[in-house]
């Protein structure tokens, strides 16, 4: 239906002309900050979506960039995983974007906060497109320069440090990436991907080991694997809540995993150390968020842990390399976007009610919250892996794959971590949503409209994602350009076309 | 040889920023392991004799290398990119140096021991 | 709209705006060279496509002929010829020009495409869309700096103004 090769650039120029349109007007008129930002991610969600139910994506369009020929131009590359991820992108941030405008009132420059949000969609969404590294890495900036921003709006010391924290780590990763960038082009002499692709058997394989190194650990830390999650609990509950859902939602999905998995399966293609480094990472990661989780009691702390422990099955899944664990991988790169965005989402409902985020003074909420209860069980279920929620077919996909392979050890690590999370989300249920009120909640009533419908979309999706038709129409193309050894042919031949 | 030197730069810039307990000082270790790294991309495109890959009017008339210029001028994509790089490090450190302004407003101390309310 | 003015000029401001800032010689040689470090951005600026430098270059160094008038003058004289929200304003208008020049090249077949006439080389106007980007980033680089500045030392703006009018009280 759509040809995406005409809106290509909109996915970044859209953002970007609506963040400085918000920022020379938002200031006079309030209601034009928030109007352009949702109709914007609103139009964004449109395209990638129609272009979803147009025909099926198999091959690689390629867009370039005032008509420059490919080695030497900066070109946007999109086949099946990037339309994925931007389909992911948009829609989250859509509906973040809704449930953001009640709760950002409270603020008094509102209008940045859209500004950062657009500027954060930009650059993820640019992140998604390119196909160009040094354009990745200019991306994966503007986009953790809002994100920094966006984890101080609240300007409170608690806030400003958290920042502070996420922000040295963010920049070395980004440095470490950026060293990588310049080990590829001291040994292959361009920057366009699919022309290192091409010209990388040629190198020795110290130096290929030495730049996958440098990959996983630069954005290692921007996925918050397990030896460099610091930043991540602290950036997670000091942020405002839809902050938070985008951060987890997508922003660590598109920086670190879509990223990584990018250049070390496309570009690298997959070695047996990449493999392996990739599933001890993701097995540590969730088993390691998940143990951290269980003893907390700020509500958005545990679940930030939960989402190292949760993008740790996505690693794994993917590491595994076979077509099964890739799709189990990707399929719950896309279940977590859902249920983790709308679980903060409850989060922050809660405390937009309450006021506090500690669980142990929550209770008997159910009553009064009767939507954010019932969807937060929705999300809880999804993300403990209870049988009819997407959760659950991502989850027992990568254990099969992982029992395939036979990796047996990473498959028991998986089923325990699946039990622990089930323990912790029974304790959430339990003190926040059941049990009896305390007598200090008996005068709050459920959240705005907005609001309450961000969180019914998502439950909705919860639903529908594990429909297995979703699977074959979003997952399975984009598992097969995940896999597909020729991505530098084929974006070289699209570019002649 | 002068490539050991940007890997000490770094370093040193790495050290500043593990060890050190000022927030300035932290911020002084990121700016020097962005300068190691843009040294670093600056070295990848020398070349030994090369010129500066500019052309300029008179060059085009009198001097002979505008007609091979990959013989004698050094690699300009390099430099460009350390352009944007020096772009993005100016916008992460001014965005680090108010912060920290703010963290010292709030708390009164640039000392990161000091300003534990976050343990993760 | 760039040069408003959003403190007017009472005689106790005047006193005050005395007081501030450095020495006569630093005044002095200021009030000579600001305008030449202005031009000398503008220069830059408008030979982007012909010689080094460029928008960025050529933004950094007219902030920098603010922040230096901030220095010898004091902060009201420059936010006075410069203010925060002018300088929002110029910020988002480079932006945006930045933006619609890329978007327009869609028009033209591409994004970012130089649909205008390229011209001789080594002409001032040659070079299509170049110097256009050149300007938006000259407002987008130039009016972000100096904010960037006045962000940085908004702290102190606010210590020294307490203390100012504790000052004023007693004279």
């Amino acid at each position: 239906m759509a040809d995406i090769k005409f809106y290509l650039p909109l996915f970044i120029a859209l953002p970007l002309s609506g963040a400085f349109l918000v920022s020379l007007l938002g200031k006079k008129f309030k209601v034009f900050s928030y109007a352009v930002t949702v109709g914007v991610c609103a139009l964004m969600t449109f395209i990638s979506l129609s272009v979803y139910f147009g025909e099926p994506m198999l091959g690689v369009v390629t867009y370039k960039m005032s008509g420059w020929p490919l080695p030497y131009g900066i070109v946007f590359v999109v086949d099946a995983l990037g339309l994925l991820v931007l389909t992911m992108i948009n829609t989250v941030a859509f509906i973040v974007a809704l449930y953001s405008i009640p709760y950002v009132k409270r603020y008094t420059a509102s209008w940045k906060y859209y500004t950062l949000y657009l500027l954060m969609v930009a650059g993820m969404n640019g992140v998604a497109a390119t196909g160009d590294i040094f354009n990745l890495f200019v991306f994966l900036e503007i986009a953790s320069i809002a994100s920094y921003g966006l984890v101080a709006f609240g300007v409170e010391a608690e806030e400003l440090e958290a920042s502070f924290k996420y922000m040295v780590l963010g920049t070395l990763g980004s440095l470490l990436f950026l060293l990588a960038i310049g080990f590829i082009y001291a040994l292959t002499g361009t920057l366009n991907l699919a022309d290192i692709s091409q010209k990388l058997p040629l190198i020795d394989a110290m130096p290929k080991n030495f730049i996958i190194i440098l990959l996983i650990v630069g954005l290692g830390i921007k996925a918050a694997l397990v030896p460099f999650h610091s930043w991540l609990p602290d950036a997670y509950s000091s942020a405002p809540a839809p902050i938070s859902a985008m951060f987890s939602g997508v922003l660590i999905k598109t920086h670190g995993v879509y990223a990584l998995v990018r250049i070390l399966f496309n570009v690298f293609g997959l070695t047996q150390m990449t493999s392996g480094i990739f599933m001890f990472l993701g097995s540590a990661s969730m088993l390691i968020g998940v143990l951290l989780a269980l003893y907390q009691w700020d509500f958005k702390r545990l679940l930030a842990y939960h989402s190292i422990s949760q993008i740790g099955y996505a690693i794994l899944g993917i590491g595994l390399g076979t077509p099964l664990g890739v799709l189990g991988g990707l399929f719950h790169l896309v279940n977590h976007a859902i249920f983790k965005s709308l679980l903060f989402l409850n989060a922050g409902a809660v405390e937009y009610e309450t006021g506090t985020r500690d669980l142990s003074k929550m209770g008997g909420l159910r009553e009064q919250m009767p939507v954010t209860a019932n969807t937060s069980l929705i999300a809880s279920m999804s993300i403990a892996g209870i049988p009819p929620f997407n959760g659950f077919w991502s989850k027992l996909i990568i254990i099969m794959a992982a029992v395939q392979a036979n990796q047996y050890l990473w498959a028991t690590v998986a089923v325990i971590s699946s039990i622990l999370t089930l323990a912790s989300f029974l304790k959430v249920q339990k003190y926040a949503f059941s049990g009896h009120s305390h007598g200090m909640f008996e005068k709050i009533k459920e959240v705005p409209f907005a609001m309450m419908a961000a969180m019914i979309i998502f439950a909705f999706l919860c639903l529908l994602t594990s429909l297995p038709v979703v699977r074959e129409r979003l997952i399975i193309p984009a598992v097969n350009a995940l896999l597909d050894g020729r991505y530098g042919e084929k974006v070289l031949a699209a570019d002649k076309k | 040889m002068i490539y050991l030197l940007t890997l000490v730069l770094f370093c040193t810039g790495l050290y500043a920023v593990l060890v050190k307990k000022n927030l300035i000082k932290i911020i002084i270790g990121i700016s020097i392991m962005e300068y190691a790294i843009n040294l670093f991309f600056v070295l990848i495109g020398y070349k030994h004799g090369g010129v500066f890959p500019i052309i300029s009017k008179s060059d085009i008339i009198s001097k002979p290398y505008t007609l091979n210029p990959e013989l004698t001028m050094v690699d300009p994509l390099p430099q460009a990119l350390i352009l944007t790089a020096i772009v993005i490090g100016l916008a992460t450190t001014a965005l680090l140096a108010a912060i920290a302004v703010r963290l010292y407003e709030k708390t009164g101390t640039f000392d990161i021991t000091k300003m534990r309310k976050l343990h993760g | 709209m760039f040069f408003s003015n959003p403190y007017p000029l009472t005689p106790d401001l005047i006193q005050f705006m005395k007081q501030q800032g450095m020495t006569l010689i630093v005044r002095t040689i200021t009030r000579l060279t600001v305008g030449f470090i202005m031009l000398f951005g503008l220069y830059i600026m408008f030979h982007g496509h012909l010689t080094p430098g460029g928008g960025f270059v050529g933004g950094v160094i007219f902030a920098l002929a603010f922040v230096h008038l901030m220095f010898a003058y004091g902060k009201r004289v420059a936010l006075k010829k410069f203010s925060p929200s002018s300088a929002s304003i110029a910020e988002s208008i480079g932006a945006l020009l930045f933006v619609s020049v890329a978007l327009f090249g869609i028009i033209a077949g591409y994004f970012f495409i130089n649909f205008l006439p390229v011209g001789k080389p080594f002409e001032i106007v040659s070079a299509g869309t170049i110097p256009v980007s050149n300007i938006a980033i000259f407002l987008k680089v130039g009016a972000g700096l100096f904010s960037i500045f006045l962000a940085l030392t908004l702290t102190t703006i606010i210590t020294q103004k307490t203390e100012n009018t504790d000052e004023k009280i007693k004279l």
